[in-house]
């Protein structure tokens, strides 16, 4: 016993002399490690790829035009395959490698527990699409995406902004968290823009039936139907109120995305239908565009997806912090990220998914971009 | 008005758990066990006619008939294999639990085969809506055939039961397993075309679940399946007529308290009236009240 006891001692020993050593002889003093950390294989693989190949572009384009404050760019990404361990050790490798600001990770759950590790060695973090209102819950970490709960705010802003309807009912998913927070804060902010909520009906579980709740809707006068919940239960509703004659509009969130995707679903069903998305290839402005072109030239022709878009707009953010507080590749870890801590409450961005400020909770302020289903295709509103 | 509307869409959701019900009591009633499977034959059913109608191209009538035939192939294939060698056991928990695991086996597989994500229903159902009352109250044309084809299961499943010579025998494996196996009844057979039955009407409740509430996913069944296993202990497990209203009770209970109460506790009033019924008549609305011989 006592063997075994020395000889893990002394193994541990090794190790922590190793970690000692090994950084040091990666860092360079003209190059900026950036990390990122998102599921490449696996079944949420569509997203870290995608992370991968947008901040990639946005790399590429940074270090031909010189750099940020002078240095290179090295951007290194490591798969967590959608698992917290995994995603922690990928977290560990990459300090190893000597990174010094974290691009991720990609999925809510992951970036829960990599937040933890990153709190305690104070490292910056901008994750570019964990929407769980946990994944940022530390003063070094921030996000491009929009949280879960706030999609309901801005939803409400949009439709309000927008004047695209004023008696609303909404359907949503009683025992799902995701679905109970946009609808909490869509409830709280609607009154602000002008919006009537005329019904509100909750289902539980793997419910097939939304009779009831498209009747209670439809008796209440309501003009739209908004959905803040997945496109499996939603292509039941869009259904079913076509079946009982039942024609209102209707808006959702990033959860509608993928009701094109269903097999053998009558996409005429989901004509007219909006849904806040911050990205969508089609838009005609000039960033993005380029981006597309730049993202389809080193991926074979793949179009890119929110992911992609949010990746870009996360390394660009990172340079504008950077460059605002002046940050030089040979500052500590720790140093670094209380700079951009600050900087990242200066910065305005022009991103692919909207002009950005950042507020000291680290959830970003942009508008709410939408996108309406025209012959089976998103087209920008 | 909108009562009647409410009224319709509960006995419409009830017929599709009368005929799932009366997959379950037959079962229950002759083999004297739960077949939790169920649930999941139905999932099975509604997949094979989708593939039919979507990969081959067949007509929907043909559809209905490979997926009956499939499903009946599939309920005597888990009868041999998982139940029969267990109706022995000295638990009748055994074969109870066995039945729980042929379910998440069957959903595996499917999640295997066919994938996590729902694929839409093909509507087979041609039949006209009918719209009364200017318009206000529209009956579509998979209602009509869903209450008109659980009606004609009903009916049929009764006059088998008690007019033919396998019906007979069912009613004596029911009676007394032992008793009808000195009578010369094959008390295996009569389980077997049990299950087979049982298995057909699974596919014709799946094909008209997924041509009412048009996706199926390998969790199709389930919900479903319990709601309708609810739904005969509430009309009197065994009995064909009891599982036949206790289907469109449980509907119009469903339907009625999501509009009338509230749309979160709807699952709940449905269980809560089942509690006061079996409180009130422990064997349900039809149940014969049989003293266990000891």
């Amino acid at each position: 016993m006592k063997k075994w006891t020395r000889l893990i001692s002394v193994t541990a020993a090794a190790a922590m002399m190793a970690s000692l050593v090994a950084p040091a002889s990666v860092f360079a003093d003209d190059v900026f490690v950036i990390g990122g950390i998102g599921p490449l294989t696996g079944g949420a693989a569509a997203y870290g790829t995608a992370v991968e190949n947008g901040a990639k572009v946005a790399v590429e384009e940074i270090n031909a035009a010189g750099g940020i404050n002078g240095a290179q760019i090295d951007f290194r990404m490591e798969d967590d395959v959608h698992n917290q361990e995994t995603s922690v050790n990928a977290y560990n490798t990459l300090k190893d490698q000597g990174m010094q600001v974290l691009l991720g990770t990609v999925t809510s759950a992951p970036c829960i527990a990599v937040l933890a590790e990153a709190i305690n060695d104070n490292m910056f973090l901008l994750t570019p699409s964990g929407t769980a209102v946990e994944a940022i819950a530390g003063d070094n970490a921030f996000r491009v995406c929009f949280s879960d709960p706030n999609q309901g705010t801005k939803s409400a802003e949009y439709i309000g902004d927008h004047q695209l309807a004023t008696k609303i009912g909404i359907i949503y998913k009683g025992d799902d968290p995701y679905s109970v927070g946009i609808t909490e804060n869509f409830t709280a902010e609607a009154p602000n823009h002008g919006l009537e909520i005329v019904s509100s009906e909750a289902f539980l579980g793997d419910s097939t039936d939304f009779g009831t709740q498209l009747n209670a809707a439809k008796n209440a006068g309501a003009e739209m139907i908004f959905l803040p919940i997945y496109y499996e239960p939603a292509s039941l509703i869009l259904k079913q109120a076509a079946d009982m004659d039942y024609h209102p509009s209707y808006f959702g969130c990033d959860g509608l995305d993928g009701l094109l995707a269903i097999e053998n679903f009558d996409t005429s069903l989901a004509e007219g239908v909006m849904l806040l998305t911050p990205f969508t290839p089609n838009a005609e402005d000039e960033l993005t565009q380029k981006f597309v072109a730049a993202y389809k030239e080193a991926n074979d022709g793949l179009v890119p997806i929110q992911f992609a878009a949010d990746a870009y707009d996360g390394i660009y953010a990172i340079k504008a912090a950077m460059e605002d507080a002046g940050v030089t590749p040979d500052m500590s870890v720790s140093d670094i990220c209380e700079a951009l801590k600050v900087s990242m409450q200066n910065i305005t961005l022009e991103g692919l998914t909207g002009t950005i400020t950042w507020g000291a909770d680290g959830e970003p302020n942009k508008e709410p971009k939408a996108v309406v289903i025209t012959d089976g295709e998103y087209v920008p509103m | 008005m909108s009562f009647i509307t409410y009224l319709k869409d509960g006995i419409s959701l009830g017929a599709v758990y009368a005929i799932i019900a009366l997959g379950y009591t037959m079962v229950y009633g002759i083999a004297k066990m739960l077949n939790f499977a169920h649930g999941d034959v139905i999932m099975v059913g509604a997949y094979v006619a989708l593939m039919m109608l979507t990969k081959t191209g067949a007509p929907p009538i043909a559809a209905v008939l490979v997926s009956m035939a499939a499903c009946t192939l599939l309920g005597i294939t888990i009868e041999m294999v998982a139940y029969r060698p267990l109706r022995k056991a000295s638990s009748s928990l055994a074969v109870l639990i066995t039945a729980i695991g042929v379910s998440y086996l069957l959903q595996n597989l499917a999640l295997l085969i066919f994938g996590a994500g729902g694929k839409t229903f093909v509507n087979v159902v041609s039949f006209p809506s009918v719209s009364l009352a200017d318009g206000q109250l529209n009956i579509s044309g998979t209602t009509i055939v869903t209450i008109l084809v659980s009606v004609i299961i009903m009916v049929s499943l009764t006059l088998f039961v008690n007019k033919t010579k396998p019906g007979h025998a069912m009613l004596a494996v029911s009676e007394d397993r032992d008793a009808a196996q000195l009578m010369g009844v094959n008390v295996n057979a009569t389980i077997s075309l049990t299950f087979a039955i049982g298995s057909g009407l699974a596919a014709v409740a799946g094909v008209l679940l997924c041509s009412a509430y048009p996706i199926v996913s390998p969790y199709t069944g389930a919900m479903p399946g319990i709601k309708a296993f609810t739904a005969a202990v509430f009309g009197g497990i065994g009995s064909i007529p009891g599982a036949m209203l206790g289907g469109i009770l449980l509907g119009v209970i469903e339907v009625l308290g999501k509009a009338y109460i509230s749309t979160q506790v709807a699952d709940a009033i449905v269980f809560g009236v089942l509690i006061v019924v079996l409180l009130v008549k422990p064997s349900g609305l039809f149940g014969k009240n049989i003293q266990e011989k000891v």
